[in-house]
């Protein structure tokens, strides 16, 4: 039982943040229709900048830092990456997301060298009893802030008017430019949102395994994820991220062997199978 | 009549086809006005070669046309959506309250008050009708939002019922409804429709029809109606002009046009002696016969 519960309790933790860095991914796909490879090197860009400015200042300096960061980060990809790109074959546009985060990564080697730093702990640390088992304290407040941050895109999403205007820009961009959408706009919005999820999700992952490359791997892990919620689902990508967490931390605990590496992707096989769309993915509406 | 036999009724007495100056007969001052537009697409193809045309305030304009002669090209270019299919307005001017927009981008263009309202409905599909309609209202400020949905619920019954369903599964009717509304939560002075009746039940086409002289009279706003059904269009519309490969070729009051013997043959279906005629010989002699 003990074992369980501390299980679940890291499992969601992981969980959590794959789900913020698959929002990201979600969002840009959706709106714009790119598939963003570079969505790893986001949370790694993230965590550092929330490491300079907790370092040299405060922790609010560090996250306002995170996140001014990731805005100008997403729209700049946007502005001078991706538009001139508009109506190039998809494959291109796929390449120069990878190429991008390559570049990302080693501007981050260059600067911050290789060796993994210690993420400063503002989130408090310590150990919880939970139903009597111990648990680390900023593992619960990893799992608190990423659903505090994922209710807060839902409900964006569903009541403001941006929200509602990114998601008919979706659907048909023809028509939201007639209700006075400026499609542009939007456009950066989406990239600004996934940076800022991003960066908030790569400031967990951080605390969890310190300022490191290792961002990076974790934010691999998002593809599983948005292809099993539904490439182009906000609540596919939580519920996505929550699944995958979770696997991964049972099989490794209960299983082991490097077992858990591989178990996802057979989850994930088995779903598709059944829902070529993912668990929530949009399904073409067509009437008859 | 033989297709060939020289025509002499009242159609060809009126002005030479083609040249189409403002009509002086509409007295008030136009809200929107086209003059000499040229349309161009991809470079080479030119759909709109000149064409003039203007809209008085708080009318019911119809354009009529058959299929191919630019009807949906002309709205994209009033509402600035040609660059996002590869057209460009080359020459010419589109002028609206006065003031040129031939170049405005379509969000702008929204916001000083010309909706239109997009050949087969377009509505959001993943987003409910509601979510619809609140994008209708993007470019208004949330306070107004309650009114305005109260009127179009009001005016459109149905998508209250309906009001949290998933656009994607409405009723062609429903849809169009839901796109007429959606375009009216911006405020529009005027409002371009394309082809309304498109695909939709008789019945409905009448109730759709209806609402729209509603909105005019009621709200006051104008209407820019292009439509294949000239029947309806002329019966609602107060002036109308007819086109063919970019260009206008005839414009009058509704009422006049729709007793235009030329407009009776190829819009109507109908002979000069006022009876049906096979819908196949009238393709047929069309194909013959053109206005310029």
């Amino acid at each position: 039982m003990n074992i369980f519960v501390q299980l679940t309790v890291t499992g969601l933790t992981n969980g959590a943040i794959l789900a913020l860095a698959a929002l990201g991914f979600v969002l840009i796909f959706k709106s714009t229709g790119v598939i963003n490879f570079a969505q790893g090197e986001f949370l790694l860009i993230g965590a550092y900048a929330v490491y300079v400015g907790t370092v040299a200042a405060h922790w609010t300096v560090g996250i306002l830092l995170g996140l001014l960061v990731a805005v100008v980060l997403g729209v700049g990809v946007e502005r001078l990456i991706l538009r001139p790109l508009v109506g190039q074959p998809i494959i291109a546009v796929i390449m120069v997301t990878i190429g991008l985060g390559i570049f990302l990564r080693s501007v981050v080697q260059i600067i911050f060298g290789n060796r993994p730093l210690p993420f400063p702990d503002f989130i408090p640390g310590g150990s919880v009893n939970l139903l009597g088992a111990t648990v680390p304290a900023n593992r619960l407040w990893g799992i608190g802030l990423a659903a505090v941050t994922l209710a807060v895109f839902t409900v964006f999403f569903t009541r403001s008017r941006h929200g509602i205007a990114m998601r008919a820009v979706a659907d048909d961009q023809q028509a939201a430019l007639t209700m006075g959408i400026s499609v542009r706009r939007v456009f950066a919005m989406a990239w600004a949102l996934a940076a800022v999820s991003a960066v908030i999700g790569g400031m967990l992952v951080a605390n969890l395994i310190g300022v490191s490359g290792g961002i990076i791997e974790f934010g691999l892990l998002v593809f599983p994820v948005v292809i099993l919620g539904g490439l182009d689902s906000v609540p596919g990508a939580m519920i996505g991220g929550a699944i995958v967490g979770l696997l991964i931390t049972y099989t490794g605990g209960y299983v082991g062997g490097g077992l858990q590496s591989v178990v996802p992707y057979v989850v994930l096989v088995g779903i598709l199978l059944v829902r070529p769309y993912g668990l929530f993915g949009q399904v073409r509406i067509e009437r008859v | 009549m033989s297709p060939t036999a020289p025509r002499t009724g009242p159609g060809t007495s009126r002005a030479p086809y083609g040249s189409a100056e403002v009509d002086p007969r509409q007295a008030t001052e136009p809200i929107l006005a086209l003059n000499n537009v040229e349309v161009i697409y991809d470079e080479v193809i030119l759909v709109l070669r000149g064409l003039s045309m203007s809209v008085a305030e708080g009318r019911i304009v119809a354009l009529l046309g058959s299929n191919g002669a630019g009807k949906s090209t002309t709205l994209k270019a009033i509402s600035g959506l040609l660059p996002t299919e590869d057209g460009e307005v080359s020459d010419g001017s589109i002028t609206y309250q006065g003031r040129d927009i031939t170049h405005t981008d379509a969000a702008t263009i929204v916001r000083d008050g010309i909706s239109q309202v997009m050949e087969g409905r377009r509505v959001f599909e993943h987003l409910s009708v509601h979510e619809n309609l609140l994008a209708g209202g993007y470019t208004r400020s949330h306070g107004e939002h309650a009114d305005d949905l109260d009127r179009i619920y009001t005016y459109f019954p149905r998508l209250a019922d309906r009001r949290s369903q998933t656009a994607g599964y409405l009723s062609g009717g429903e849809q169009q409804m839901l796109a007429i509304g959606r375009a009216l939560m911006a405020h529009p002075r005027l409002m371009t429709l394309d082809e309304p009746s498109l695909g939709l039940a008789p019945l409905l086409v009448e109730e759709i029809f209806s609402i729209i002289g509603r909105l005019n009279d009621e709200l006051g706003t104008t209407i820019l109606l292009v439509e294949q059904n000239a029947r309806l269009a002329l019966d609602i519309a107060d002036h109308a002009y007819v086109m063919e490969s970019g260009r206008i070729v005839l414009d009058g009051p509704a009422a006049e046009l729709a007793a235009n013997p030329d407009v009776q043959e190829f819009y109507l279906g109908l002979t000069e002696e006022g009876a049906r005629r096979s819908y196949r010989d009238v393709k047929h002699y069309k194909r013959r016969k053109r206005w310029l």
